[in-house]
């Protein structure tokens, strides 16, 4: 900041520059390198293998994978339209949840001991289950108001099933929140709820923001069980176009997409965790 | 005019009797600080003046008025009452502008552009303009400490509890705490300040509280409790700070 605008750096800092340039283009080369020698090598093995070309037939077809595509991208659009949905839920629910389990007032017992059975057996159950049950056991119930839709089905299993993690990941963020947050707030005349909304959730959901976004990708994934309740995502799509030819292709296509959607949510993990420990080090 | 005061304070924690019958009155106006051995409950007493913890038995009055009835309002009344803490009191999510502005914001109605005004005529009293924009972890402890002080002052409290706001500091960024702190006292403000600064405590203090094991051993005008303490204990206590 004091530096002066414009310097001459000295002989000695311009040597250093050149060494250290020198250096990392040597390991850039060195990384580069042996990067392509594995690759190469994977590829090599692969493509030689005695079973390649039946393999390449079945799973790698490009006339297969054109083919499929348009079904499978209009069932990626569902995809989305699940997720969404179920995300808006899913962070609703969690909240709520997790809010009940940490406030402190002994008249919400009976509340709180819902959250945590709650919590117990969402996490519990494997989430192709709860589709299951949920997209069958419900609706056989006949009671008004449940929806029919499978979509909307799909969506309370899924919110279901993710609601009791991302509910712990809230709350450990919640609880992580240094008691002194609360005297700072209450000290300055702030309700109990004042306090809680304006300076420990916000704190508390700061602070787990890459477990959680890391929860969104494996939602994104786990849509794909929603396939048994005949919902047309992207996963179902893709088994409709495998059957019409006993072709395996457009999976892999499927799962090339979904490999698509999810490498956002891993580089914003990243980003976000990398946030998070700098400015644990006060370096913003 | 007796601004606040205790009657019997009782607070313990566990088998631990923290407090056994403080009896403390403080003028409205005044200077107060309180001193004592770590563990004499000086940072009790004033987390119960602040209704930060709930009394075992005896009575707290603010401006005549009964605050310890369980029937009272405590977030009411603690939007009179300021605190201070050693350390962490800002919000590390909110910028230092918003640190200061919530509370008038939410609870004395105060307007966007108002609470702004306010916020940057008291950081520009304080010395600390440029920083508005910056977020707590930035800022030094003692500017953290500065805007602490303006932070519990834009909600214009009656008095000002500070608890040991120093002793977190590195001792070249007390000065610039103690100054703030004087400023305030200056102009009239009422304080109850914990304290190990007894330098401070001799030129700003109008009374000394002596705390000790809970409940107030020796009081009085800040010359004769520091100058000349009637109580043995006192004394032994003083001279492992004013020594030379
Ligand atoms: N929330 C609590 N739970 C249990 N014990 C507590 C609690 N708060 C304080 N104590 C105990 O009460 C005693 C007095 O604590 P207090 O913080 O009031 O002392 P202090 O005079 O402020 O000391 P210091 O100068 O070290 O700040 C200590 O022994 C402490 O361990
Ligand atoms: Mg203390």
């Amino acid at each position: 900041m004091s530096v002066p605008a414009v310097w001459t750096a000295s002989d000695t800092q311009l040597e250093r520059l050149a060494r250290r340039r020198r250096k990392a283009r040597r390991r850039t080369l060195v990384s580069g390198v042996s990067t392509a020698v594995v690759i190469a090598v994977l590829v090599t093995v692969v493509l030689t293998s005695p079973g390649w070309d039946r393999v390449q037939e079945t799973y790698f077809d490009w006339g297969q994978a054109q083919a499929s595509l348009p079904a499978i991208l209009r069932g990626f659009g569902v995809t989305v339209q699940v997720f969404l949905v179920a995300e808006a839920l899913i962070l609703v629910v969690a909240l709520v949840v997790a809010i009940v389990r940490v406030l402190p007032f002994p008249g919400l017992a009976p509340l709180k001991l819902l959250a945590v059975v709650y919590t117990d057996v969402s996490r519990g159950t494997p989430t192709l289950l709860v589709v299951y049950l949920v997209g069958f056991g419900l609706p056989a119930l006949e009671l008004q108001g449940i929806p029919g839709d499978p979509f909307w089905l799909a969506v309370i299993a899924l919110t279901f099933s993710y609601g009791g993690y991302v509910s712990e990941v809230f709350r450990a963020g919640i609880t992580s929140v240094h008691p002194s947050q609360w005297a700072g707030g209450r000290s300055l005349g702030l309700s109990y709820g004042q306090t809680l909304r304006l300076i420990v959730v916000p704190q508390g959901i700061r602070r787990v923001l890459p477990p959680l976004v890391n929860d969104f990708a494996s939602l994104q994934k786990d849509t794909a069980l929603i396939a048994v309740l005949g919902v047309a995502e992207a996963f179902q799509r893709a088994q409709v176009e495998q059957l019409r030819e006993f072709n395996y292709t457009p999976l892999v296509v499927a799962a090339i997409g979904y490999i698509v959607l999810t490498v956002p949510f891993a580089r914003l993990t990243d980003h976000l965790a990398l946030r998070l420990a700098r400015r644990d080090q006060g370096l913003t | 005019m007796t601004l606040l005061a205790a009657e019997g304070v009782r607070k313990h924690f566990g088998e631990h009797q923290v407090l056994t019958g403080v009896d403390l009155s403080i003028e409205a106006g005044q200077v107060v600080c309180l001193i004592g051995a770590s563990g004499s409950g000086k940072s009790t007493l004033l987390r119960c003046l602040n209704l930060l913890e709930t009394l075992d038995d005896g009575t707290l009055w603010f401006d005549g008025r009964d605050i310890s009835d369980p029937r009272v309002d405590a977030d009411e009344v603690r939007r009179d009452i300021g605190m201070v803490f050693q350390a962490y009191n800002l919000f590390p999510h909110l910028s230092v502008l918003d640190n200061i502005t919530l509370a008038p914001r939410r609870l004395r109605g105060l307007s966007r552009t108002a609470a702004h005004e306010y916020a940057y005529e008291q950081l520009t009293r304080f010395g600390l303009a440029d920083k508005a924009r910056a977020h707590p972890d930035s800022l030094s402890g003692g500017q953290q400490q500065r805007v602490a002080l303006v932070q519990a002052m834009a909600m214009s409290p009656r008095v000002l509890l500070l608890d040991e706001v120093t002793s977190a500091l590195d001792p070249e960024l007390v000065g610039e705490v103690l100054d703030a702190v004087r400023m305030l006292a200056d102009e009239g403000l009422t304080v109850v300040m914990a304290t190990h600064e007894m330098t401070f405590a001799r030129d700003v203090a109008d009374r000394v509280v002596y705390l000790h094991e809970g409940s107030v051993l020796e009081e009085g005008p800040a010359a004769s409790v520091l100058g000349n303490p009637s109580h043995e204990r006192t004394r032994s206590f003083l001279s492992r700070f004013l020594r030379g």
